[in-house]
């Protein structure tokens, strides 16, 4: 059985809905008008142990909902879930026990506590063993660089340092699956990195299952074998990273550099994309038109200086994603 | 670790906390102490003007304030975070850490502040509770001291189920309900009085609906060794505070009523 089942899940909101402004606000008193939204339609999906899953769609998509389901914080109104054969919202003592979730924006640490004496706490809240909390914490300690700031209260952490003692401190129980929510937000970029190699590595050495919702699309590139895009409520791609990119965008860009103008290039299945003094910007289809045939034409026909073969940013190929299957921002 | 042991742990730590500040809590303490003895004040010039009211004088208010006051004081050592629920927890989204948490989100919403300042107002309480207790002449044998105990206990209950419950209305309302300080504060104040001087209707509400009478009129009474002027039998004086431990019940039944809102519709 997958650690991770879930089954046509559904959710709905009630959100109340008033007319703007002070009269709209006393209406509301009186007579409350609802709109329903759905969050989550027939979503499905599972996960094995020691997979890294990364979790994209556009805000309003569902990741938050989902994983708020996962983690025994919401009841769906409808549908399966089971976390390590639990179900998290029935269970959730002992399911809490034996998961760690990170939320990119808040703490989980105590402002005013020095982080060492955070840490100690979660080991109590957590009734975890002194002799494994001290070689467990010691690990990550050193894995998360963060003995220079142990002795420092929560609020003097700059905002990387925080993010770093925050995963530290949501993995000081053990627990077999890791949810990071948006864990990289306003993040410089070291600590990105930092961040980004840490969670590779407790996947890689100590097999924690990672779910990560992300709008960095560079964390999903280098952490991420899986992706599942969701929009509107619905599981809209289910693939490793590399299809994605394949099926959606299915485009080369190749940019030439010619020892004169930039001419004028008339090739079967190749567009102009830009063009800049003696530099063009050509995107083509590999599949339908092969590389080599259209750097062997243009190179017969000029004079080439350098040529560089690229594919697109991965933002626009998930912009086009959305675009694609009418997801924009919900 | 136990609840009891991990609650000792949270108090210790916000304790460090809050030493940080030193100073604040120290003047935080001194200021509570003083506003508080404003109160007092208040019942000294009401009874310096007019002496006794149907019997009743000062030492015999002091005593009725003091308990009433003692278990407040007490309550607010530990409940800080149900009173700043609402806007602390349900309007930011924090409670969603609670639920993350393997322990229950009451024994947390406790360990969220040991409040130090409460000294100021503790040490009135139990100043006002003695000097009136000395002045009406009250012998303090070991059944008496047992029943001022047993009293103060069932004060907290009710204060700490009057906490649950406006706790329990901002998962509907997401913010504070700042009403509830007429019960709390205002409940101190109507509870200092005897409740015989009381008009029927406020009598009832002080026994039958917020159960302050039960903490502090009945109980009291059976420490002044006074029977009930209104006819209560005696066995139901010092039987009365239990009426705490039914309210601060059947808060937790709105206080779950409320965590299950609250996961059905993610705040």
């Amino acid at each position: 059985m997958p650690q991770i089942l879930v089954e046509d899940l559904a959710k709905t909101y009630r959100v109340a809905e008033r007319d703007p402004g002070l009269l709209g606000a006393v209406k509301g008193l009186v007579h409350r008008r609802h709109r329903t939204v759905e969050a989550l339609r027939n979503v499905s999906f599972s996960l094995e142990a020691g997979e890294l899953l990364g979790f994209i769609g556009p805000n309003g998509a569902g990741k938050s909902t989902t994983i708020k389901i996962l983690s025994g914080i919401l009841r769906p109104d409808s549908g399966t879930v089971l976390v390590n054969g639990r179900v998290p919202f029935t269970d959730r003592i002992a399911h809490v026990s034996r998961i760690g979730v990170v939320f990119g924006q808040r703490t989980q640490l105590w402002w005013d506590l020095p982080v060492i004496e955070g840490f100690d706490l979660l080991a109590d809240i957590y009734r975890v063993d002194s002799a494994r909390y001290r070689a467990n914490r010691d690990e990550l300690v050193d894995l998360l660089r963060l003995a220079p700031v142990l002795d420092q209260p929560v609020r003097q952490l700059s905002l990387g340092q925080r993010m770093r003692a925050e995963i530290a401190a949501a993995l000081l129980h053990e627990p077999d699956i890791l949810f990071l929510d948006e864990p990289t937000i306003g993040l410089d970029a070291p600590s990105k990195l930092a961040v980004r190699e840490v969670v590779a590595r407790l996947n890689r050495e100590r097999g924690v299952t990672v779910l990560l919702t992300t709008h960095d699309m560079h964390d999903i590139e280098a952490l991420a074998q899986r992706v599942i895009v969701i929009g509107h409520g619905q599981v809209l791609a289910d693939s490793p990273f590399e299809t994605l990119r394949a099926n959606v965008l299915a485009e080369r860009r190749l940019i030439v550099d010619f020892a004169h103008e930039a001419p004028d290039v008339t090739l079967p299945g190749v567009e102009i994309r830009s063009r800049r003094g003696q530099t063009l910007e050509l995107a083509f289809d590999p599949a339908r038109t092969p590389t080599p045939t259209v750097i062997a034409a243009i190179a017969a026909a000029h004079e080439v200086v350098d040529i560089h073969v690229g594919e697109p940013a991965i933002e626009e190929v998930i912009a086009r994603f959305y675009a694609l299957h009418g997801a924009g921002e919900a | 670790m136990n609840s009891a042991a991990l609650l000792l742990r949270y108090f210790s730590a916000s304790l460090r906390s809050q030493l940080q500040y030193p100073g604040s809590a120290i003047m935080l303490g001194i200021g509570a102490f003083l506003t508080t003895i404003i109160d007092m004040l208040a019942a000294w010039a009401l009874f310096d003007r007019f002496g006794q009211v149907q019997g009743w004088g000062l030492g015999h208010i002091a005593v009725f304030y003091g308990v009433v006051s003692t278990s407040f004081a007490l309550t607010d050592f530990f409940t800080r975070g149900f009173d700043v629920f609402g806007g602390e927890f349900v309007k930011t989204g924090a409670f969603d850490r609670v639920l993350l948490r393997p322990r229950s989100p009451a024994l947390q919403l406790i360990g969220y502040e040991f409040r130090l300042s409460r000294f100021g107002r503790l040490a009135q309480a139990l100043l006002v509770l003695f000097v009136g207790a000395a002045v009406v002449g009250v012998t303090w044998s070991p059944d008496k001291i047992l029943l001022l105990a047993w009293t103060i206990t069932g004060g907290v209950a009710l204060f700490t189920g009057l906490l649950v419950l406006q706790a329990s209305f901002a998962f509907w309302t997401t913010e504070s309900l700042e009403v509830f300080n007429v019960l709390t504060y205002g409940g101190i104040q109507a509870a200092q009085f005897p409740l015989s001087l009381y008009a029927g209707w406020f009598r009832n509400f002080l026994i039958f609906v917020v159960p302050l009478g039960c903490v502090a009129y009945y109980p009291v009474l059976a420490i002044l060794d006074q029977p009930d002027p209104l006819g209560a039998p005696d066995w139901w004086l010092p039987t009365a505070p239990a009426m705490g431990f039914v309210f601060l019940a059947a808060s937790f039944l709105a206080w779950r009523a409320g965590i299950r809102r609250y996961t059905s519709t993610g705040s």
